[in-house]
């Protein structure tokens, strides 16, 4: 009898619940490799994402423009995405390293949850998303930077909840509102400035889509709403219902009354 | 060195077929039916946590019969098996039929290796935008893949249950009909008077959004059947 073979049955059970870890075991996780020392080309970057916390939920909006150094790469990339029915990310930096990270998010956590047959709790998600970004650490430096910005409706707590993430991983929850990307500055300067607790989905919308507008007005790389070809920011709604993507024609209306009246 | 005695194939196979037969029609019915706007998967099940029914991808759903342990780990392999392939490709590219293959094979696999064959029979739907596009397997314990229209019933009694459902059934029934009717039909068979809370029900509903995997609650069972 050979004794090589220790396969007790939980050893192959633990990361069974974890899509990651299969993709591991198959040899399919997406990675970016490059040697040390060697410089980056200009890759299109996403650039200002941010969300607000309002009376029911959380509001999170991003701009739509990427760039490559002083090129505006896209017009209408997608920044904000439904992680899963209660959850929103949002990304900014090397976008298609972003979009492949999203991609694997979402399924991680519809796959905990069809195997477990119970929703991640929303802190386990954001921890799950920090351990993801520490993962591209060493591209980190080398100028491939992901960062995420993370929220969602925290059932449990019957409240909204945002998140925002630094390269090394680091995780921190954020009270009112967020924001990260090259006009994140920008944008979070007149959040602090307008925001008010307790606002409505309507008051909070306004709000996001302003931001963006005014971190536009001051940052190069980041696009406002483009009337004239009818681009305008991606906004979702998590609240007790569920997550909710805004469409279009809300947004434009926002979004006329909002550049119509900036000073 | 001890010789094993030989067993003619033949018997083997018998005595495995009959071992398994045996353990799945101990186990509780499971029904999967079509009705107007998908497909529904109920059975008996005590157990508001262990399910027998469970959500695979998007429009995929699953259903077992037998050892818990057994279909679980079906279940569980359906569900990576899924994922997988539709991270790998693209959503729409995860399909029933690849995934009842899968099962087939393993199965086929276990019934023919293994110590013990397993003793469990597995379901799997899927709907599409109209009721012609709903395929309905069914993997036997061996490994036996068959294509099911209409409706599928496994487990206890699985041939009075057939019967039954054949002669009671014309046309596709509206959701609470068919839980109505595969609810009557297992109680008729097994001669039993079931508990509110005791089924199990989950549809696939081509109404909902990207998901279409739906538990039915104790409270919309009852509705459906008073």
């Amino acid at each position: 009898m050979s004794r090589d073979k220790p396969m007790l049955p939980l050893a192959s059970i633990v990361p069974n619940s974890s899509f990651l870890a299969l993709l591991e075991t198959q040899g399919l996780t997406p990675t970016w490799e490059i040697g040390g020392g060697t410089s980056v080309l200009e890759l299109p970057e996403g650039t200002t994402v941010l969300a607000v916390r309002y009376a029911d939920g959380v509001v999170m909006a991003g701009d739509r423009r990427a760039t490559a150094g002083n090129v505006i790469a896209h017009r209408r990339v997608k920044k904000v995405y439904a992680a899963d029915e209660f959850s929103a990310v949002a990304i900014s930096g090397t976008a298609g390293m972003a979009i492949e990270l999203i991609r694997l998010f979402q399924t991680e956590l519809e796959h905990y949850e069809k195997i477990e047959g119970t929703r991640l709790s929303l802190e386990g998600k954001a921890n799950y998303l920090a351990r993801m970004v520490r993962g591209n650490l060493a591209l980190a430096f080398q100028g491939l930077v992901v960062v995420p910005l993370f929220c969602g409706f925290d059932e449990a707590e019957g409240m909204g909840r945002l998140y925002t993430f630094d390269v090394v991983g680091g995780r921190y929850e954020e009270q009112d509102y967020a924001a990260t990307g090259s006009g994140g500055a920008e944008a979070k300067s007149f959040l602090k400035s307008a925001y008010q607790a307790d606002m409505d989905e309507e008051q909070s919308m306004a709000l996001a889509v302003e931001a963006l507008v005014a971190a536009a007005e001051e940052d190069a790389a980041t696009g406002g709403p483009d009337l004239r070809r009818g681009i305008y920011p991606n906004v979702v709604i998590v609240n007790r219902d569920g997550i909710s993507e805004v469409g279009d024609d809300r947004i434009a209306a926002i979004a006329a009354t909002v550049v119509g009246g900036r000073p | 060195m001890s010789m094993p005695f030989y067993v003619p194939p033949e018997q083997l196979t018998k005595d495995r077929a009959e071992f398994a037969r045996k353990g799945i029609a101990r186990g509780r019915p499971m029904v999967v039916l079509e009705y107007v706007d998908g497909v529904l998967l109920m059975g008996e099940n005590p157990s508001g946590s262990l399910h027998k029914t469970s959500e695979i991808y998007d429009k995929v759903a699953f259903a077992g019969v037998g050892r818990f342990n057994e279909f679980e780990m079906l279940r569980v392999a359906g569900i990576r098996y899924a994922d997988l392939k539709g991270y790998s490709y693209e959503r729409d590219d995860v399909t029933a039929k690849g995934l009842a293959n899968a099962y087939a094979q393993t199965l086929g696999q276990i019934f023919t290796h293994e110590m013990k064959p397993y003793e469990i029979e597995v379901m799997v739907a899927e709907i599409g935008n109209d009721p012609e596009a709903t395929n309905i397997y069914r993997i036997q314990f061996d490994g036996t893949l068959q294509d099911v229209s209409g409706f599928g019933a496994m487990g206890a009694e699985e041939d009075a249950l057939s019967e039954r459902l054949e002669s009671e059934l014309s046309g596709l029934p509206d959701l609470n009909a068919a839980v109505r009717l595969v609810a009557d039909t297992i109680e008729a068979a097994l001669e039993t008077e079931t508990a509110d809370d005791g089924w199990e029900a989950a549809v696939l509903d081509r109404r909902l959004g990207r998901r279409k995997f739906r538990r039915l609650s104790t409270d919309e069972v009852v509705a459906a059947r008073a």
